[in-house]
């Protein structure tokens, strides 16, 4: 991209592309022989990691839209159907999902190695706010697609979001009401976020151009922060930082492939399973966890525009880093505080990060002020302070020197620093969870359940007596509305046949029509019918069950969580335990009890219930021994119906969890085998270079 | 390692690379496959593609009716005793597409013809009971179909498809 290349192709048909599109000439000065500093460590293929995520964030999010449907009303159950109905929409659904979590990680460590080793630097700041510019956009287009499933928290996550605006003075109100299209949160905000959703990414991949443009201009930076000045200290981008690059990537998509295949909920928030209800706000409302370092400075200021101000600030005082830090020496390799400061200001972000997933009150709120001060301290004092007294260490006098003089052991201490950073990664993550703070009710036991863990299976035998136990109790008050009888003979599911599932289709009545003579009839239930709902509306549901509608149970084992705790989520993460939603049916369905505990009273109309938060739940006790008889002799015991629904439940909720569970251990195996291979690959690559 | 001494084991070498491309191709292969499945039609457009009853009472001689299967019309016609003879007494020689009037009805069934009523040139819906034959006749690019939905004039290539259906009773069909 640097100035007009003297490559020459031979074949004849390039030759006369070439002489009227130098198209051939500007990828080989660009991707094949551009020189890159020799010394590199991996810590610089989070650039190729990130183009990678950009173009499959793209590419998923085309997909998506082919079967998305940016309506209000129907929204929510369009994603439901990619998820079900769709040949591997969960798949896609779930790569686009963590991959947006996969994006901002890399970013953020793409970010950090820019700080740490002085990338932002002359001649390279130009380069560096245009990386600043496509971080900002990558938060308003994260934000965005966090919408468009519309659940509870894309709602609220709108509703708060937008609000941010109603803070600048005169014109806030009108900003608002401009990005909302009306007078709150509603459809017409939500067929413009999908229409800037799907602009923005290709926006992202314009301003991408214009970085590497400006690092070809400039050249790369590397760990020595010396600039490249004989032939010696660089290799030819092809093949030595291509091999490397896609080394890097192989690793990186294990990561990945681990919450796409294993854990595609534990990124997410359980109350987005529940469908945007313009009527409640969630009890905890929380970003994305790439998000909450912001949320927290946002929040530890109690003036509405000073918070907006300071958390936007926050992002915009990167632009001025080249100037705020004057030191000369570029590497923090060489400058002994300013390394312990990085080092500090890591500590400070997924600080902020914890802050801003917890409730805002009391030691919480005091530990983000102080952690808030800290962040932009070190912008505005600490490291225009060092630029003055701080004495660097001799630079090596070239990249060369800096490559001979490495020790061996180098290696070993990138990959503990790799290892602590996944771990801290997945605290900070993880951390989320724990903004489920308790409202005054048990924590439910965990249980065993067949479906968990990396082979997990439904327990067909289960499967069959819960969804007895749902049609025999649960539905005459809740529907299962994304349930069709067809999924009853899927693989995966109860293992009905074909003609089962049409017998039991059957025996149910559907309202059809209207006929030739435009009446409604009622007909048998065919399979490719849903379970019908028991009220023919919500408010007819709610007027039967005392003035509260009784919820769809279609993804209930999903929509509930409960607080795992500190340093249980950690742990989760690596065990895969992600059965908090039918923890909690289960113990819900268990938790009745006769008598409150004395001293304790429930309001009228309401039971106790051990495990529901709060304790007052409208639900009378369902199930209670003998009520309903299994073929099969398995115990008539309000145990064993608990567990049997429950694990029919989630099956409900995630019907293609074997596939998804048998696919993932094919592909981690070949990812495996794949990384290793490129690992040979490079160091033979590679074994000419040295 | 220098480059001299790797060029010693130039098999070994080669293999690696060979096996890395390999896997490679192979992983990109498994990766486009879910990202092109994903256009085939859903498992509840599957679903809702099941075969449909139709009761055919209500249709008097010489009437037609439009049923939909598969988001497609289905052409039902109640043929009178002049249709059927001026179908079955057409010599084959002078058909486009020739076919013999009792292979595109049911035998016993003679006066019911059913056909998908989408034009075999480019997909548009002919109209019933027009035309020269006492048929259809496309009104987009003028083809003309016979009382058995063959092609008799204009450019489409084939008679009108027959869907896969069968009679329950003599006066109910199931199509598909």
């Amino acid at each position: 991209m640097s100035g007009p290349s003297d490559f020459q192709p031979s074949n004849p048909a390039l030759k006369w592309i070439e002489r009227r599109l130098p198209i051939f000439g500007l990828i080989h000065s660009s991707f094949v022989a551009y020189p890159t500093p020799r010394n590199l460590n991996y810590w610089w293929t989070f650039g190729a990691i990130l183009s990678m995520m950009l173009a499959l964030q793209i590419l998923t999010g085309v997909i998506l839209a082919m079967h998305y449907t940016p309506h209000a009303d129907l929204a929510f159950k369009s994603v439901e159907l990619i998820v079900r109905d769709v040949n591997y929409g969960w798949l896609l659904r779930n790569m686009h999902a963590a991959g947006a979590s996969m994006f901002f990680f890399a970013v953020y460590i793409h970010m950090f190695r820019g700080l740490y080793y002085g990338s932002y630097k002359e001649p390279r700041e130009v380069l560096w706010i245009l990386g600043v510019i496509i971080y900002l956009l990558m938060m308003a287009t994260g934000f965005m697609g966090y919408v468009l499933p519309w659940g509870q928290m894309s709602f609220w996550g709108a509703t708060v979001i937008t609000n941010l605006f109603s803070a600048v003075p005169y014109f806030g109100e009108s900003i608002v009401t401009l990005l909302w299209g009306g007078y709150s949160v509603g459809n017409p905000t939500l067929n413009r976020f999908f229409s800037l959703h799907y602009l923005l990414p290709f926006v992202i991949a314009g301003v991408v151009v214009l970085h590497i443009w400006a690092l070809h201009v400039a050249g790369q930076n590397n760990p020595a922060g010396v600039e490249a000045k004989t032939e010696k200290d660089t290799v030819p981008f092809t093949p030595y930082a291509t091999i490397k690059d896609a080394f890097g990537v192989s690793c990186f998509l294990i990561f990945f492939a681990w919450f796409i295949f294993y854990m595609p909920n534990y990124l997410g928030d359980a109350d987005n399973y529940i469908p945007a209800n313009p009527g409640v706000t969630p009890a905890h409302i929380v970003p994305e966890w790439y998000y909450l370092p912001f949320y927290a400075i946002l929040r530890s200021i109690p003036n509405k525009l000073a918070g907006v101000v300071a958390m936007f600030s926050a992002i915009i005082i990167l632009c001025f880093l080249p100037w705020l830090d004057s030191a000369r020496t570029r590497s923090s390799k060489y400058r002994p505080l300013a390394k312990q400061f990085f080092w500090i200001f890591v500590v400070v972000c997924i600080g902020l990060g914890y802050l801003g997933s917890q409730p805002p009150e009391g030691i919480y709120v005091i530990a983000g002020r102080i952690l808030t001060v800290c962040y932009f301290a070190y912008f505005l004092i600490v490291l225009p302070l060092l630029a003055r007294i701080e004495t660097p260490r001799p630079v090596p006098n070239s990249i060369a020197d800096d490559v001979l003089a490495k020790s061996k052991g180098r290696a070993a201490t990138a990959a503990s620093v790799m290892l602590a950073l996944v771990l801290a990664g997945g605290l900070f993550a993880g951390s989320i969870q724990n903004a489920k703070a308790e409202e005054g009710g048990d924590t439910p036991p965990a249980q065993s359940w067949s479906f968990s863990g990396p082979f997990g299976k439904y327990d067909r035998g289960s499967l069959q007596r819960g969804l007895k136990v749902y049609k025999e109790v649960c539905s005459a008050c809740h529907s299962l509305n994304y349930v069709a009888f067809r999924n009853l003979a899927d693989p995966g599911g109860p293992g009905y046949s074909e003609a089962q599932a049409a017998a039991f289709a059957a025996e149910y009545k559907i309202k059809d029509g209207p006929n030739d003579q435009g009446e409604m009839f009622e007909r048998p239930g065919r399979t490719a019918d849903y379970f019908p709902a028991p009220f023919p509306n919500e408010q007819a549901a709610a007027a039967a069950n005392g003035g509260k509608a009784p919820p769809d149970l279609s993804l209930m084992a999903k929509a509930r969580s409960y607080k795992r705790g500190f340093p249980q989520f950690v742990f989760d993460f690596f065990t895969q335990y992600q059965e908090q939603g039918p923890d909690y049916v289960d113990a819900i369905l268990q938790g009745f009890e006769d008598k409150p505990p004395a001293g304790v009273t429930v309001p009228d109309g309401t039971y106790y219930n051990k495990f529901f938060p709060g304790h007052a739940i409208k639900m009378p006790k369902p199930l209670s021994d003998g009520q309903v008889t299994f073929d099969d002799g398995s115990p008539a015991t309000v145990k064993q119906y608990a567990h049997d629904v429950t694990t029919f439940l989630m099956w409900a909720a995630e019907p293609h969890m074997e596939a998804r569970k048998r696919i993932g251990m094919q592909v981690f195996v070949f990812l495996i085998i794949f990384a290793f291979l490129m690992y040979f690959t490079k160091r033979k690559v590679w074994a000419d270079a040295h | 390692m220098t480059t001299a001494s790797s060029a010693d084991h130039p098999t070994r070498r080669d293999f690696l690379f060979v096996a890395t491309g390999a896997a490679a191709a192979v992983g990109a292969a498994a990766t486009v496959w879910p990202l092109v499945a994903q256009m085939n039609p859903d498992a509840a457009t599957i679903a809702a593609g099941a075969p449909i009853q139709v009761d055919l009472a209500p249709i008097a001689e010489g009437q037609d009716i439009k049923v939909f299967w598969r988001g497609k019309p289905i052409y039902i016609s109640h043929r009178t005793k002049k249709q059927i003879e001026e179908a079955q007494k057409v010599p084959l020689s002078s058909l486009p597409d020739p076919q013999p009037d009792s292979a595109r009805v049911k035998s016993g069934h003679d006066q019911w013809l059913v056909v998908i009523g989408i034009c075999t040139h480019l997909g548009c819906i002919p109209i019933a009971h027009e035309g020269n034959y006492d048929g259809f006749f496309c009104p987009c690019h003028g083809s003309q179909y016979d009382s058995s939905g063959r092609i008799r004039q204009g450019p489409a290539p084939a008679n009108l498809a027959v869907p896969p259906y069968a009679f329950l009773s003599d006066t109910k069909i199931q199509i598909g």
